[in-house]
């Protein structure tokens, strides 16, 4: 393999690894992150995304379009969970994980159930390109380029917007934010609802790269965990440099000793993460400020 | 006659079925400064509280204008025009002095755009600072934030707990003017609890004594010269 190959398979694995940390965890660091829950049922909110996106394929939808109705639907369902399930919880911290939990065993035996074993998912579509003799999936690309999007576009709705402020105020003092007028419950539901949005959405991009089956979420959330307990509980200045720090880990030790290698180096990460930086990066970067 | 623009009778409240209020009686008329003293611990903060809905009320009745608060969440509290401004000042630490502005127009339906530059008229720093971190910034400063962040929604009641604790002399007195101020030019009913016999002075028009949770006596600033009705009502 001359130079450019290896640099170009080197970049393509760094970036697969990114968009699949990135996107497996932003739904989970916006719920943990802004609201303080644990959510166990993000993988079925991503399993949820993924079958509504294969649904609306299947009623002949385009690709793109249908990963939105994914999305929007998981967020749908999302937000009628907060509002019946962990609303009631949200001093409960323990309670909302053992909730959550429940919530996720329900969802994927009622979609068994429901729609059996497996179901018939989308092809992976866009093809692929050469580099010298390797070959490189385009759908790849696009999923790292929709995990750069999504940190841009979560930047900028927590950061830019009137709904970003009211949310930001909510987190750091609710009881000040409502006595100042905020309705600080529709905060939480529409931040639930972008959490599980952004759960539908990997689900919907990812389901024409997987099998369909109901425990589907459960291969994303080793990944959301991990750059959620190594980054912290900010976003931005944690889930982001999270994911990139574990992405170099991952890619080298997977492309160095295999699969197995890049997960047993995720684990290692949080390990040294947990005795070092007990808050994540967000804690080390948030020591030097205030 | 003037109008009652709070009346509150035999409000009971407290913390984990606790009664720290035990049955507070008080009126504030439209236009007013009225002030709330007494020891520490009594519970005047509790009743600011209470009045803004952050602590629920046990028993008795919050009338405002002509509507009942209790059972009313605090959010529809300040948005019928209620401004509080807690003891502590509790500006969210990690945004920006204009973004804690700008969660004080969840106040209103809108709010007019020369809102800010009137705030900012009265407390010159806030432009000054409008990028900065609130949390970054002195208690002084952060005081005529919380202040300036109720201001956005343009109340009818301004409920303040100690606006002069842990500020500066010279900050004190720019507050106890400017809280004049907008008594006087918009008719903002005033509300507010005070051991700064100075700030008292300057500023109430009536005082209520509190303690052990119950309006124990009704007295004008005069009245607060004599060093023994002090010895008495306050922790001096
Ligand atoms: N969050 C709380 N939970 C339980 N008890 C509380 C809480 N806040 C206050 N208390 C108790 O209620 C009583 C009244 O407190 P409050 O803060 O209303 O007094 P205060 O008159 O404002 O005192 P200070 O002058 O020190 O501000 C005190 O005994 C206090 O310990
Ligand atoms: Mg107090």
């Amino acid at each position: 393999m001359d130079f450019v190959t290896t640099l170009v398979s080197s970049a393509y694995q760094f970036g697969d690894a990114f968009a699949f940390l990135v996107l497996s965890a932003c739904g989970l660091a916006v719920i943990f992150g802004m609201m303080g829950v644990i959510n166990l049922a993000h993988g079925e909110f991503i399993m949820c995304g993924a079958y509504m996106t294969v649904f609306a394929v299947n009623w002949g939808l385009p690709l793109p379009l249908a990963i939105i109705v994914g999305s929007l639907f998981a967020g749908l369902v999302g937000m009628v969970i907060e509002r019946l399930v962990v609303r009631r919880l949200y001093s409960r911290p323990l309670d909302s994980i053992l909730a959550t939990w429940g919530v996720s065993l329900i969802a994927s035996q009622g979609t068994l159930i429901l729609f059996g074993p497996t179901m018939r998912g989308v092809g992976t579509p866009l093809g692929s390109f050469m580099v010298g003799s390797l070959s490189f999936s385009y759908y790849r690309l696009v999923l790292m380029a929709t995990a750069i999007a999504v940190l841009l576009l979560l930047y900028l709705v927590f950061n830019k917007t009137r709904f970003g402020v009211l949310a930001r105020a909510t987190i750091q003092a609710p009881h000040m934010a409502s006595a100042l007028g905020v309705d600080t419950n529709r905060i939480y539901t529409l931040t639930f609802g972008i959490g599980a949005a952004l759960a539908g959405l990997t689900g919907g991009i990812y389901a024409p790269t997987m099998t369909m089956i109901p425990t589907m979420g459960t291969t994303f959330i080793m990944e959301a965990f991990v750059t959620v307990v190594v980054g912290g509980a900010d976003v931005f200045i944690g889930t982001a440099p999270a994911a990139v720090l574990l992405a170099v880990v991952k890619a080298s030790l997977t492309s160095w000793q295999g699969q197995l290698a890049g997960q047993i180096g995720l684990l290692l990460a949080v390990i040294i993460t947990i005795r070092l930086l007990p808050k994540g990066v967000t804690g080390f970067i948030l020591k030097g400020r205030v | 006659m003037t109008e009652t623009m709070l009346d509150i009778k035999g409000l009971r409240a407290g913390y984990g079925g606790k009664p720290v209020l035990q049955g507070v009686d008080l009126t504030v008329s439209r236009g007013e400064i009225v002030a709330v003293i007494g020891r520490n611990g009594v519970g005047k903060s509790t009743l600011m509280k209470t009045l803004i809905g952050l602590v629920e009320s046990m028993a008795g009745t919050i009338t405002f204008g002509s509507t009942e608060l209790t059972g009313l969440t605090s959010f529809r509290r300040a948005r019928l025009g209620i401004g509080y401004v807690p003891q502590g000042r509790d500006v969210f630490p990690r945004m920006s002095v204009k973004e804690n502005l700008q969660v004080g127009e969840s106040m209103r339906e809108r709010v007019s755009p020369d809102v800010y530059e009137r705030i900012y008229e009265l407390f010159p720093i806030l432009r000054e600072r409008a990028g900065q971190q609130a949390g970054t910034m002195s208690g002084g400063q952060q005081q005529q934030l919380a202040i300036g962040r109720v201001l956005v929604g343009s109340p009818q009641l301004l409920l303040l707990d100690e606006p002069s604790e842990g500020i500066q002399p010279s900050i004190v007195q720019d507050i106890g003017r400017i809280i004049r101020k907008l008594n006087q030019d918009s008719g903002m009913t005033i509300m507010f609890v005070e051991q700064n016999l100075d700030m008292i002075r300057a500023l109430a028009q009536r005082c209520y004594v509190m303690d052990k949770g119950r309006i124990v006596a009704h007295v004008t600033p005069h009245e607060l010269d004599d060093r023994d009705t002090i010895r008495k009502y306050l922790a001096v």
